[in-house]
């Protein structure tokens, strides 16, 4: 590592080769970093050569570098947005001051919990997500995969780098941390619930990145707009590449969709076992996972009542999303917002003093977002004639986090009993069968241009290459 | 692009709203804020995209990458495209013949690149128009100096010598700008700031005629590049590429930039009549260029320069908006860092710095909008605009915000400064 050129490879605008303590730092964690992705990262994938999209600067030719290179010498950089020195904090008890450069004392462990929070997730994904790349339904796929497995490893070194650079010895060791923590450890599991789920199947992989991967755009976006701006300018960046891992997503479960509304029509029929022995996955298999994956990530966003929401906003550490763009005071003392609680049996609305509810806020936002996406996929069943729709479950349905945690809902939003959840559980949820029977769908399929039996072929190919294009050439 | 606006066409940039999935990349990208949208779709502002494809690798799903061969005048709002569910089809020949445009306007004149921005003219209803070009007075401010014209005209050019050439940008950058003085001995060639002159380049052309004058503007005041003598001064950048990016030599501009002191060069004009500046003491000068179009500006600022040190002048404003691809391609960067800020207001726009996002004049004018808006409100002021002509469009659009927004009606302001002679556009 002594002899490394810091520019050419670990590209960076945070003037690395000038920086020793921060040199030194990332010398230490780098091998660490080599180490866990070569033992947790995608499996078997060390020969391939990935038609990737590297980041070299934050202008928009500079990080949008497209050609084949092996995942492991992918250059993953640390990139800071373009700052401005005059920034001014525009939300809570501190606006109008000029945005920090330092990390201020009093808010050391709440931003170095939020940043180690945030980092704990990237490399999550790519622990969850190792085994898809052996049940890869195109090379297009495969391709899309890899990208987004080496983006989150970027990401986790965006965090590393605020750690070592801003928390001196604590965020060397949390640093550290982060590679030490495994999703699904029962020892040592990854720190939200979310990341600790498996990703058995492609049509998971691909409610993951819609729904999951959408959280991170919200986090991201919240974290954007933060008092101390060398946060707010690497969250700001990562969005950049965020929108790819949701693009998967989104087109992903919009081309399995597809199919199955081409199979339906070609077969006339919306027999479940007809569709499922014709190869493809039936629409209320796909709703439960849809079902399942909303569910986990709109826990994500924490409890609907959190003080330390409060005081993270109040103390300008993370914003909302499109802070900037709201009309109200941005400090928000004596607003209040309305949460959901369950009294006598039934789902009522209380309103709570908006600082509080800040979670709540955010996790609103998301799911605006997201239902208007799940709306574009029920465009593709109206075109195809099919007359079912997809539906976002209630956001009280199959909650594990705050005040609704561990109550028993209808998709519809009713409080039910536990026979009935018990005797209903499996028309909501994926059930064993429906796990086992995608799973049986996923064979390699990895010849350029063929897509298997369950999935489309995208639009089109990346950076406007051909569907048919090499995108992964096997060494 | 000059030619798809006066076809009444433009290639427009839409997004494919059924393969977009709202990830707000290209509205974070997009360096002239040409990209919105509402809770259904992402929308490009045919108004304000000047095609640079800044958004398009950016774009993780490739939507972004659609354009239409449109009318100017059926060019379709954002709010249609907000309402969009899938993108139109390409208008049919035979619609496009109905319009007035034929089939294959669009092909010649309004492919994007990123190296010409697009620059079309503004579409503020299917009805209305913005043509910028026609708030751009014709009449000098009315304290202006009278101006000599065609004293050589192009069939009598005058003599002159060169007496100093040295490059004014940093020397390295592709575009190298040089300040050229020219002296004219005894020979009368009395000019005005804001006036041009023509050099004849020696020889002839490919088919054998004798080279027509190119025209520069005086980077010098009125009294001489060096106060007292017969000099003037021109700011001329070596042209190695055409408008699309291509690589070709400027015949004229190479000839001049490669003059050595003591070669004497044919000379026409002087030229213009109108883009002159108020003598009044007390007017504002607002001053928008980029590259070589600061040479006016130079000379104006340098005559208020000399007027202030010799205590003849009271406290008139002097506002620049200079923009250039990077520091080191801005002309006179040096000196203009040498004036006192109380003497000029200096704003500059880089669209080009590695790492910094892309700024345009117009950028820092909407920042200046409340200087800017005051300056509008008073009779004295007068704005000058010279530069590349796809800068004219959002320059000018730029005032009108300014104006709208502080309250003043810029159909009557636009209008006085036309009639008035305060508001000039020299553009290429």
């Amino acid at each position: 590592m002594s002899t490394i050129n810091y520019s050419e490879k670990i590209p960076n605008n945070v003037n690395l080769g000038e920086d020793r303590t921060l040199q030194r730092a990332l010398e230490g964690w780098q091998p660490n970093f080599i180490n866990w992705w070569d033992d947790v990262g995608p499996e078997g994938s060390t020969n391939h050569d990935v038609y990737l999209r590297t980041a070299v600067s934050v202008d928009p030719q500079g990080w949008a570098q497209f050609g084949h290179v092996k995942m492991r010498d992918y250059r993953w950089g640390i990139f800071l947005n373009p700052g401005d020195a005059n920034r001014e904090i525009h939300f809570g008890d501190h606006k109008g001051e000029k945005a920090w450069q330092d990390v201020p004392g009093e808010h050391r462990a709440n931003l170095r919990r939020i940043i180690v929070t945030q980092g704990d997730t990237e490399p999550a994904s790519v622990e969850q997500q190792r085994h898809l790349g052996l049940t890869a339904p195109s090379m297009y796929d495969l391709r899309n995969l890899f990208q987004i497995n080496v983006e989150e490893g970027r990401h986790l070194w965006a965090m590393v780098y605020l750690l070592q650079k801003h928390f001196g010895r604590d965020g060397r060791e949390e640093a550290d941390a982060l590679l030490q923590r495994t999703s699904g450890d029962e020892n040592n599991p990854r720190i939200l619930g979310a990341f600790n789920e498996r990703t058995p199947d492609w049509l998971a992989f691909f409610m993951f990145t819609y729904f999951t991967d959408r959280d991170g755009k919200f986090q991201l976006s919240a974290l954007a707009e933060s008092a101390f701006d060398p946060l707010a300018r690497t969250t700001k960046f990562m969005l950049t590449e965020e929108a790819h891992h949701m693009f998967v997503g989104e087109s992903g479960v919009s081309r399995v969709i597809a199919r199955t509304a081409q199979v339906m029509n070609e077969l006339k029929t919306d027999d479940v076992q007809k569709i499922r022995a014709a190869g493809c996955i039936d629409l209320g298999t796909i709703q439960r996972y849809l079902n399942f994956h909303y569910s986990v990530t709109i826990d994500l966003f924490g409890a609907d009542q959190s003080s330390n929401a409060a005081i993270f906003y109040s103390s300008g550490l993370k914003g909302r999303y499109e802070e900037g763009k709201r009309t109200d005071d941005h400090i928000l003392k004596g607003q209040t917002y309305k949460v959901l609680e369950v009294k006598d049996g039934q789902l009522v609305e209380k309103d709570v003093p908006m600082l509080n509810a800040l979670n709540e806020v955010l996790r609103d936002d998301f799911i605006k977002d997201s239902v208007a996406g799940v709306g574009r996929w029920n465009k593709v069943l109206e075109k195809a004639g099919i007359p079912t729709r997809l539906v976002v479950p209630h956001k009280a349905f199959n909650r594990q986090i705050g005040a609704l945690a561990g109550i028993k809902m209808s998709p519809e939003g009713r409080v039910v009993n536990e026979i009935e959840w018990a005797a209903k559980r499996d028309e909501l949820l994926p059930s064993s069968e429906d796990f086992a029977f995608v799973a049986s769908l996923m064979g390699r399929v990895v010849e350029p241009g063929k897509f298997a039996g369950w999935i489309s072929p995208p639009v089109m190919g990346i950076n406007r290459q051909p569907v048919d294009f090499e995108y992964v050439r096997f060494g | 692009m000059d030619m798809a606006v006066e076809a009444g066409v433009i290639k427009q940039h839409l997004i494919d709203p059924e393969i977009c999935i709202r990830c707000n990349t290209c509205e974070a990208t997009c360096p002239v804020n040409a990209i919105t949208h509402d809770d259904n779709n992402y929308v490009v502002r045919a108004d304000i995209c000047n095609g640079c494809m800044a958004c398009i690798s950016p774009c993780p799903t490739g939507s972004i990458d659609n354009w239409r061969t449109m009318p100017l005048v059926r060019a379709y709002t954002i709010e249609e495209q907000l309402t969009w569910e899938e993108l139109p089809a390409e208008l049919t020949p035979e619609e496009l013949e109905a319009a007035g445009v034929s089939a294959d306007a669009g092909d010649e004149a309004a492919a994007p690149a990123a190296t010409a921005p697009m620059q079309v003219a503004t579409v503020e209803s299917v009805e209305t128009i913005f043509n910028s070009a026609q708030y751009g007075a014709t009449v000098p401010p009315w304290s202006a100096a009278h101006a000599y014209t065609n004293l050589f005209p192009p069939k009598m050019p005058t003599t002159a010598t060169v007496v100093g050439n040295f490059n004014c940008t940093e020397a390295g950058f592709d575009s190298e700008t040089h300040h050229i003085v020219l002296d004219f001995g005894v020979v009368p060639f009395p000019v005005l700031e804001g006036q041009s002159i023509g050099i004849v380049p020696p020889g002839v052309d490919a088919i054998g005629k004798r080279h027509h004058a190119r025209q520069y503007s005086v980077a010098s005041p009125r009294n001489g590049e060096r106060p007292g003598y017969n000099n003037v001064s021109l700011t001329v950048k070596r042209v190695t590429e055409d408008h699309q990016g291509d690589p070709v030599l400027g015949v004229c501009s190479n000839y001049v930039c490669d003059l050595k002191v003591g070669d004497t060069v044919q000379v026409v004009g002087p030229f213009g009549a109108s883009f002159l500046m108020p003598n009044h003491p007390k007017s504002h000068i607002v001053m928008i260029c980029t590259g070589t179009g600061s040479a006016p500006m130079r000379a104006m600022t340098e005559w208020r320069r000399r007027l202030r040190k010799s205590g003849k002048f009271e406290g008139g404003k002097l506002m620049l908006f200079f923009g250039a691809r990077t520091q080191q391609e801005l002309p006179y960067f040096g000196p203009l860092q040498s004036l006192p800020k109380d003497f000029i207001d200096i704003n500059l726009a880089f669209s080009r710095t590695p790492g910094s996002p892309k700024r345009y004049v117009q950028d820092l004018m909407r920042e200046r909008a409340a200087d800017l808006a005051a300056l509008l409100k008073d009779g004295s002021s007068h704005f000058y605009v010279c530069g590349l002509k796809s800068m004219e469009e959002g320059v000018v659009l730029a005032l009108r915000d300014v104006a709208t927004e502080a309250g003043l009606d810029w159909d009557t302001v636009g209008a006085s400064l036309k009639r008035e002679g305060r508001l000039h556009l020299e553009t290429y």
